[in-house]
């Protein structure tokens, strides 16, 4: 077990290095922000003091070193746009896409469950086949476009919900977020409402198989014979079962919506991580570019670990594979 | 308050109590997002924007970009190299200080000592050479060679109180940064608000990174105060988000709507417009730097087809700016025939755009050797000027018309300047604001052989070079008397256009949407500012 769990961590070291590079390299690849940041009549006096003062005039081996040696030392650098450490400045934006994630999960398992256990007891209707039709759409709409139409709609034509931006926040734990505040809920409702769209319909589709396989399933069948009631039958034993699989589904798409809210986030211009990713890759703030990949990066890496390890707790197997292989 | 009250019921009736301060407030939609709070950090237009409503500077800029005094009651030049500020009294900091020489001394100090700045402002203090108050409410400047845009330039520096910044009584001032001061304000205390104290009609009441910032009014302002007892400024880069917030009702005023959300603005009864000539010009540029042909240029027979003035006049002659105006633009542009409209200062007068003349173009081709024309690449940038990919892909078909085959190399903003300051176009498409709307600052970027050490040409990466036309800009720059110094630059222009150095092709048009009952006073500089917002009489 613990020589599973050291290849294990190795392997996502190295995973985390090899990415520290190509983030480092792609980055660098992208054009020089002295254009972008100095003021265009700036004479070379100035653009040659800018230059050294962000290392851009060393050898890119020598500023790959010093990134290495300062991310070793939790370190990703100063902004190059706001002067600040890079790392701070996301951390800073991070409340404000947890909460978005957090909502748009909510929202998913509370759509998505019912909906598809639904469709999967009446999965003949018409209200069944509505559900199973609604989810493919809900697979193939691109999220950009479902978050304009929501805002047209809701909020350009009736003005039911404002368009964008985030609303008042309270404060809870030292951290502002908006979820504690009612007058702040108005401005959550879309941009959640656009996270969810596709893993809603995902869920709606585990649930629907789920629903279906476990209804032929002799417990369920016992319970009938028992004489429970429908609503138990399906509240508890039904339940119970089918949520396993979409347990672990949300669990690893919560953090491709934390990771990855970006387009939402920029069409609503909510203030969280994905709006600053945005607005950094537009001006080459490359310290802000690389800190935020990198996080994505860890986070993934941590979260395939995570679920490596349980499996291979969970399942042996697993692991004399990989000691096999 | 409508719409919360549709969704949330009575949980959130509470809320109606706000609403007589809401009538006060002011709400606007901004398309960039200011880097910092401190006035010094950044010398961008966003963080000048934003700064302006908090923090005033010795002079500022009129609706046309032109210099008025503010904190300065009068500006005078006293010989060419020496200028005497009279500073205005009884003007008081938002902590109850009262403004002095002292304070412009310190603010001048700490503008080299900026830490981590990513473009400062010294460019537009590199001029002065000293500077001494003989009294609290004078100051006197001298500049290291006669500097007659010196006012205007100044327009762009803050005056920050030097008593909050914790300064030693006595300063001296230093082109490197004051001596006897031993630690320097830093960003973040103006971020965190602890040091970010002006002078100006309003003050911060919060600000929060990537989502808004939020001014109250200066109560004891010694200007006329603002209608507005609070201001929002929420930055919204997408301009489609923007527009839906203004549509939506979350703000009243917007920066910048996207062009071809224009008409549906103007023809809705609750939403109005304003419209400023701005200074940006949008223009054509060519790499005048080898013999051979430059990149993207092909079958010359292995020439450099645009050191030939009559190549450029052809290409000129091809455009048809009204049409591009007209179409393209959608009308928020005007067809340019130099590098500034006019009447600002250092124009010409009777000066029109050129017309499109196809015939003559063909035939100057063929003059200068090119009967069957020549391939060309146009580079240009498709999401920093308005419609920017489009104008380039109308230009390149009217290349295309005079057999100047031309196809476009279209980029975002920051990989196009980073390549378009390489050289590595051929002909390029580009903008330029000048920041003091006169003449000899895009003359001196753009058309003047480049001096990276004299910060001439610092925009002219192709290398045009006209030594009969840098004498007459060098002369001008030196002439502190408005009226010859703007007659020369005018000849400077001139001979810039007739050369067809570069070809202008026309100037943005600034605009802003707000909803009904509002009014602003448009500035040229493109900047929004609160104070200039107000109530429409009608409906006050």
């Amino acid at each position: 077990m613990l020589v599973f769990i050291l290849r294990r961590l190795g392997q996502s070291a190295f995973v985390v290095a090899a990415m520290a590079v190509l983030v480092f390299l792609g980055v660098y690849a992208i054009g020089n922000p002295i254009d972008i940041l100095l003021a265009p009549d700036a004479d070379q006096t100035e653009r040659d003091a800018a230059i050294a003062r962000l290392g851009l005039d060393k050898p890119i081996y020598v500023q790959f070193g010093v990134f290495l040696w300062n991310l070793l030392h939790g370190d990703f650098g100063k902004s190059f746009v706001h002067g600040v450490d890079a790392l701070g400045l996301i951390i800073s934006r991070m409340p404000a896409t947890m909460e978005l994630a957090i909502v748009a999960l909510g929202m998913t398992a509370l759509i998505g469950v019912p909906l598809g256990v639904i469709a999967g007891l009446r999965h003949n209707t018409i209200i069944g086949r509505t559900i199973m039709t609604g989810s493919v759409v809900g697979f193939s709409l691109p999220n950009f476009w479902f978050g304009i139409m929501l805002i047209l709609f809701f909020a350009v034509t009736l003005q039911w919900l404002p368009a964008g931006g985030r609303g008042p926040t309270g404060t809870v734990f030292g951290l502002e977020l908006s979820l504690f505040n009612p007058a702040g809920w108005p401005n959550l409702i879309m941009p959640a409402l656009t996270l969810a769209i596709y893993k809603t319909s995902l869920v709606i589709r585990l649930a629907y198989a789920g629903t279906r396989e476990a209804m032929l399933q002799d417990y369920v069948r016992f319970a009938r014979a028992k004489g429970l009631s429908p609503s138990r039958i399906i509240g508890v034993h039904l339940l119970k079962n089918i949520l396993i699989p979409v347990v672990t589904v949300l669990g690893l798409e919560l953090g491709a919506m934390i990771a990855f809210a970006v387009v939402t986030e920029q069409v609503f211009s909510w203030p969280g991580m994905g709006k600053l990713l945005i607005d950094s890759i537009y001006r080459l703030d490359r310290p802000v570019i690389v800190a935020y990949l990198m996080i994505v990066v860890v986070m993934f890496v941590t979260i395939n670990l995570v679920v490596d390890i349980l499996y291979s707790i969970l399942d042996p197997r697993v692991r004399l594979q990989d000691i096999e292989s | 308050m409508r719409r919360i009250r549709t969704i949330m019921g009575a949980a959130v009736a509470a809320l109606m109590l706000a609403l007589p301060a809401a009538a006060q407030e002011l709400r606007v939609g901004l398309s960039a997002e200011p880097s910092s709070v401190d006035p010094h950090f950044h010398n961008l237009t966003p963080n000048h924007q934003l700064r302006s409503h908090v923090f005033e500077s010795l002079t500022d800029q009129d609706k046309n970009q032109q210099p008025i005094p503010k904190l300065a009651e009068s500006v005078r030049a006293v010989d060419p190299t020496t200028w005497e500020f009279k500073l205005r009294r009884g003007v008081k900091f938002t902590d109850g200080t009262e403004f002095t020489a002292r304070d412009v001394i310190f603010s001048y100090c700490r503008v080299p000592k900026v830490e981590n700045s990513p473009s400062s402002l010294v460019v537009s203090m590199r001029a002065i050479a000293t500077m001494t108050a003989p009294d609290p409410y004078t100051v006197i400047v001298t500049t290291t060679a006669p500097h007659p845009i010196l006012a205007n330039e100044l327009s762009n520096i803050a005056i920050i109180s030097a008593k909050a910044a914790g300064a030693p009584e006595n300063l001296t001032f230093n082109r490197a940064g004051c001596t006897g001061v031993e630690a320097w304000p830093k960003t973040e205390d103006f971020n965190n608000l602890k040091l970010a104290i002006g002078t100006g009609p309003f003050r911060y009441a919060s600000f929060t990174r990537g989502d808004r910032i939020v001014l109250e009014r200066n109560d004891g302002y010694w200007g006329e105060k603002p209608i507005w007892q609070r201001v929002t400024l929420r930055p919204i880069t997408q301009a489609a988000s923007r527009v839906a917030a203004l549509l939506a009702g979350d703000v009243d005023f917007i920066e910048n709507p996207p062009i071809q959300d224009l008409p549906r603005i103007k023809q809705n009864p609750q939403f109005a417009t304003a419209e400023a000539l701005s200074s940006r010009i949008i223009y054509l540029h060519f790499n005048y730097l080898t013999e051979t042909p430059p990149p993207g240029v092909t079958d010359t027979a292995g020439k450099n087809p645009f050191r030939d003035r009559r190549v450029r006049e052809a290409i000129s002659l091809a455009i048809d700016r009204d049409a591009i105006v007209a179409r393209i633009m959608g009308g928020v542009g005007v067809a340019a025939a130099e590098l500034l409209p006019n009447p600002l200062p250092g124009t010409n007068a009777g000066i029109k755009p050129e017309r499109p003349n196809i015939d003559r173009a063909k035939q100057l081709l063929a003059e200068a050797g090119y009967p069957n024309g020549f391939g060309l690449v146009l580079g240009t940038p498709n999401d920093r000027y308005i419609n920017d990919g489009q104008i380039a892909q109308a230009i390149a078909q009217m290349l295309t018309r005079i057999g100047i085959r031309t196809q476009i190399d279209a980029m975002t903003a920051s990989t196009f300047f980073a390549r378009r300051n390489r050289a590595e176009f051929g002909f390029w498409l580009s903008g330029w604001a000048a920041d003091t709307a006169e003449m000899s600052n895009p003359l001196r970027a753009l058309a003047a052989t480049p001096d990276r050490n004299r910060g001439m040409g610092t925009t002219n990466p192709g290398g045009y070079s006209n030594p009969a036309m840098d004498a007459k800009l060098f002369e001008a720059l030196t002439i502190v008397d408005d009226a010859r110094r703007n007659a020369l630059l005018a000849e400077a222009s001139k001979m810039v256009m007739a050369d067809f150095g570069l070809i202008p092709l026309h100037f943005e048009v600034s605009v802003w949407a707000f909803r009904r009952g509002l009014t602003y006073t448009a500035q040229m500089n493109q900047y929004s500012r609160a104070e200039l917002v107000q109530q429409a009489a009608a409906s006050r």
